[in-house]
C-alpha cells in the first residue's frame, strides 16, 4: 500500500495548482482562444480534476483509523523572521477534505452551468478565469495550516468576490451600478478582516505562533473564560460575520447578488459564505474556551437568522429572496456554532451547499428563460414552461424549508434540537420562529415564480435551458434529497456518520466543552414534530396566501403598513449604516480633511512658502547689476576681507 | 650688492594694485584685459622672486607655464572683445549689462 502520508503530499499540490493553472490559461491566453467552449471547459475541467483528487484523499482518510487522519504537508517556509515562522503547508484533515469536497464538488457543477449560463458573453474567457481563481484561493482557505495562509486564501476570495459582483461593471443595479455592489462587499469584508487581522496579531502574540496544531495545543492549557482568549475570539467571529454575512456585517450578501448568478450559488451560497463558519470551526478549542464570544455568537446567529427572514417574507426580486435565505440559514449556521454544536454547524454548511447552490442555479435558469426578468410579481405560471426547473427548485424549497426526509430537514431539526437541549429556549423559540418563515417566503417564492397565472408579457417565450445548465440543477437535486442520511440518528442504518467523520476534529473543544447529553428520545421526536409542523404551517400559508387568496397578503400589508415598509425596506440598515458612517465620513473628509487640513493647512504653508521665498529671491536679484566691473569691486573687497581677517588672527 | 626680496616684492604689489585700480576704474574693455594682464604679470614677478630667494626652480618653471596659459587666454579674450565689438559697436563696458535680472 502506498505510504498514505506520500500521496497526500504528492496530490494536495496538484489539486490547489489545478483551478491556478486554470486561471493563469484563461486569464492570459483565453483571449487567443477561438472557441469560447475551449475555455469552459478548461476550467471546469480544473476543478474537476480538484474535486477527483478531494475524493481521492477522502477515500485515502476512510481507509484510515480515526485518529490518525491529519496530515499537514509542507511545501515550502514562507516567512522566517525572529520567533514568526510561517510556511506553506495545507492540513489534509476530516473538515478540510469536507470542506474541500464542497468546495470542488458544487464549485464543479456551477462551473459546467456557467459554460451554459455565460454562453455568449463577452467575458465568457474572464468569468471563467475569475472563477476558477475563486476555487484556487478557497482551497487555500479551507487547507491552510497556520492563520496566515487561511488569511491568503480569506482575501483571495474576497477579492473575487469583488471581480465577480462587478462582473457586469456597466450594468445598472438598483440606486448605482454594479461596480458600487462589488465595492460595497469589499469594504464589508474588510471591515471583517480587520477583526480577522487583530486576532490574528493578538493569538501570535499570545502564543508566539500561528500554526493551527501548536496555537490549539498551547490553547488547551489555559482555563475557560482567560480574557485574552475572549477578545481572540471576538476578534475572529468579527471577521466571521464579514465573510459570513452576519450582523451587523451581513448587507453586503443581498447586494451580490449583482453579479451573474452562477457567482451567486457559487461564492455567496455555497462556498464563499461558508469561510467564516470553516474559520469558526476550526478554531472551535478556542471558541469552546470563551463561552462569552459563543453566546455572542449564538445570539448573533439567531438574530440574524430572523431578521433575513423576515426580510425574505416581502422582497420581490427572486434573487434577492434567496439571498436573504441564505443570510438566514448562514444565522442557523452561527447558531449552531455558538451552542457548541460545531458538527451540526458543519452539516447544516454541507447541506445547505447543495440546496442553495440548486435554488440559485434554478433561479438563474429562471432568468434566463424570461430574459433577464427577475421580479417574481412578473413570473407566474412558468411550471409547465420549465418542467425540469421547476421541480428540482421544489425539491431545493422543499429541502430548505425543512420537509423530512430532504437534506435541510435533518441539518436544521439537529441544530434547533441541539440548541434545545443545551437549554437555550429562547434561541431555540427564534430559530423555530425563523424556521416557520423560511417555510413561508420559500413557498411564496416557489408559488409565484411556477404556480399560479401567467403575469409575464405575451412577447415572452420562456422554455427550459440546455443541458449543461439543468443537468447540474439534477445533480444538486439528488444531492439535497438525499444529502440529510450521512446524519442518522445512531443504531439506524449507518448511523450518524458524518458527526462520527467530523468528531476527531472537535475533540479538543469538546474536551474543554462537553456537550450536553445527546440522544434526548422522545423529547427530540416531540420537537421534530413541532418543527415539522411549524414548517408545514408555513408551507400552507405560502400556498394558500399567494395562490389562491392573494387578498390576505395584501389585506396584511395594508393593515401593518409601518411594518410592511420596514421589511420592504430591509429594516432601514443600509439607510442607517448610511447615516451613521459613510455621510459622516464623507463629509468629515471633505469638510475637515479636504478643505480643513489638505487645503487649509498644508495647501496655505506651500503656498506661502513659495510666495515668501518668491519675494525674497525678488529682492535678493538685484545684486545682479550686470555691471561687470561691479562684481569686480565686490570680488576685490572679498578678498581683501578674507586676506586682511587672515593676517590679523 | 643684491636687491633684496622686498623690493621685488614692492615692486610686484605696486603693479598688482594698478591693475586692480585699473580694473576697477577703467570703461574700456581693451584698457581692462591689459590690467588683468598687469596683475597677473605681477604675481608672476613675486614668484620668480620667490624662487631666486628660496633657491628652487619650481616657481621659475610654474611661471612659464602662467605665461603660456596667459598668452591663450589673452587670444580668447580678445577674441571675445571683438566678436562683442562687433555685437555692439562698442568695447564699452558700462553699456554692455545684459546679464542682469
Amino acid at each position: 500500500m502506498v505510504d498514505p502520508l506520500a500521496m497526500a503530499h504528492e496530490v494536495i499540490g496538484i489539486a490547489v495548482a489545478l483551478p491556478l493553472v486554470g486561471f493563469l490559461v484563461n486569464g492570459l491566453l483565453g483571449r487567443w482562444v477561438r472557441r469560447e467552449s475551449a475555455s469552459g471547459v478548461l476550467g471546469s475541467a480544473a476543478v474537476g480534476g480538484a474535486f477527483l483528487i478531494a475524493l481521492a484523499l477522502f477515500v485515502e482518510l476512510l481507509g484510515q483509523p480515526a485518529g490518525e487522519r491529519v496530515h499537514v504537508v509542507q511545501l515550502y517556509q514562507w516567512i522566517g523572521a525572529g520567533a514568526l515562522r510561517v510556511n506553506v503547508a495545507f492540513q489534509v484533515d476530516q473538515l478540510s477534505v469536507l470542506m474541500m469536497l464542497i468546495v470542488t464538488g458544487v464549485g464543479f457543477l456551477i462551473h459546467v452551468y456557467s459554460m451554459g449560463y455565460m454562453h455568449g458573453d463577452p467575458g465568457y474567457r474572464r468569468f471563467f478565469a475569475y472563477l476558477n481563481l475563486f476555487i484556487f484561493a478557497m482551497l487555500i482557505l479551507v487547507l491552510a495550516d497556520n492563520f496566515l495562509l487561511l488569511f491568503l486564501g480569506w482575501e483571495g476570495v474576497g477579492l473575487c468576490s469583488y471581480l465577480l459582483i462587478g462582473f457586469w461593471y456597466d450594468r445598472k443595479f438598483e440606486k448605482g451600478t454594479t461596480a458600487d455592489a462589488a465595492k460595497k462587499a469589499f469594504i464589508m469584508n474588510r471591515i471583517g478582516d480587520f477583526g480577522f487581522l487583530t486576532g490574528m496579531f493578538l493569538i501570535f502574540a499570545t502564543f508566539g505562533s500561528l500554526d493551527f496544531q501548536t496555537v490549539f495545543a498551547r490553547a488547551s492549557g489555559l482555563g475557560a473564560g482567560t480574557p485574552v482568549i475572549f477578545w481572540i475570539t471576538l476578534a475572529l467571529f468579527l471577521g466571521a460575520t464579514g465573510k459570513s454575512a452576519q450582523i451587523p456585517l451581513f448587507v453586503w450578501l443581498p447586494d451580490a447578488m449583482a453579479g451573474p448568478t452562477p457567482v451567486s450559488a457559487l461564492i455567496h451560497a455555497a462556498t464563499m459564505v461558508t469561510a467564516g463558519l470553516y474559520m469558526v470551526a476550526r478554531c472551535s478549542v478556542l471558541f469552546a474556551l470563551a463561552p462569552m464570544t459563543l453566546s455572542i455568537v449564538a445570539a448573533v446567529g439567531a438574530a440574524t437568522a430572523l431578521v433575513a427572514a423576515s426580510i425574505g417574507l416581502v422582497q420581490n426580486d427572486i434573487k434577492k429572496v434567496l439571498a436573504y435565505s441564505t443570510v438566514s440559514q448562514l444565522g442557523y449556521m452561527f447558531l449552531a456554532m455558538g451552542v457548541g454544536a460545531f458538527g451540526a454547524g458543519m452539516f447544516h454548511v454541507t447541506m445547505h451547499a447543495f440546496f442553495k447552490a440548486l435554488l440559485f442555479l434554478g433561479s438563474g435558469a429562471v432568468i434566463h428563460a424570461m430574459h433577464d426578468e427577475q421580479d417574481i410579481r412578473k413570473m407566474g405560471g412558468l411550471g409547465p414552461e420549465l418542467p425540469l426547473t421547476s421541480k428540482t427548485f421544489l425539491l431545493g424549497t422543499c429541502a430548505i424549508a425543512g420537509i423530512p426526509p430532504l437534506s435541510g430537514f435533518f441539518s436544521k431539526d439537529e441544530i434547533l434540537w441541539k440548541t434545545f437541549s443545551g437549554g437555550h429556549t429562547l434561541l431555540w423559540l427564534a430559530g423555530l420562529a425563523g424556521a416557520a418563515m423560511t417555510a413561508l417566503y420559500m413557498f411564496r417564492l416557489y408559488t409565484l415564480t411556477f404556480s399560479g397565472a401567467k403575469r409575464w408579457e405575451a412577447g415572452k417565450h420562456p422554455h427550459e435551458a440546455p443541458r449543461t445548465m439543468t443537468a447540474p440543477l439534477v445533480v444538486l437535486a439528488v444531492l439535497s434529497a438525499i444529502g440529510g442520511f450521512v446524519w442518522l440518528p445512531e443504531n439506524i442504518l449507518w448511523g450518524n456518520a458524518m458527526e462520527r467523520w467530523l468528531e476527531p476534529v472537535f475533540e479538543r473543544a469538546r474536551a474543554v466543552m462537553p456537550l450536553p447529553g445527546d440522544g434526548g428520545g422522545t423529547a427530540e421526536a416531540v420537537l421534530m414534530a413541532l418543527s415539522v409542523t411549524v414548517a408545514g404551517t408555513g408551507i400552507w400559508l405560502g400556498r394558500r396566501w399567494y395562490l389562491s387568496r392573494p387578498d390576505v397578503p395584501e389585506a396584511l400589508s395594508r393593515r401593518f403598513a409601518w411594518a410592511y415598509r420596514l421589511l420592504l425596506n430591509k429594516y432601514y440598515v443600509d439607510e442607517a449604516y448610511d447615516a451613521a458612517f459613510v455621510r459622516p465620513l464623507v463629509g468629515g473628509s471633505e469638510k475637515l480633511l479636504w478643505r480643513g487640513i489638505d487645503a487649509g493647512v498644508i495647501d496655505w504653508c506651500i503656498d506661502n512658502g513659495a510666495r515668501l521665498i518668491g519675494w525674497v529671491s525678488g529682492a535678493l536679484r538685484m545684486v545682479q547689476t550686470g555691471i561687470a566691473r561691479s562684481y569686480v569691486l565686490v570680488f576685490m573687497i572679498g578678498v581683501v576681507v578674507i586676506l586682511g581677517w587672515m593676517l590679523a588672527r | 650688492m643684491t636687491v633684496p626680496l622686498s623690493w621685488y616684492l614692492v615692486l610686484s604689489a605696486i603693479l598688482f594694485v594698478t591693475g586692480v585700480a585699473g580694473v576697477l576704474t577703467r570703461r574700456n574693455a581693451i584698457v581692462v584685459f591689459m590690467c588683468i594682464e598687469l596683475m597677473l604679470n605681477a604675481v608672476n614677478l613675486t614668484l620668480v622672486a620667490f624662487s631666486s630667494f628660496l633657491g628652487d626652480g619650481t616657481g621659475q618653471v610654474f611661471v612659464i607655464f602662467v605665461m603660456a596659459v596667459a598668452a591663450a587666454e589673452a587670444a580668447v579674450g580678445l577674441a571675445i572683445v571683438i566678436a562683442l565689438f562687433r555685437n555692439k559697436q562698442t568695447v564699452d563696458l558700462d553699456s554692455i549689462n545684459i546679464l542682469k535680472w
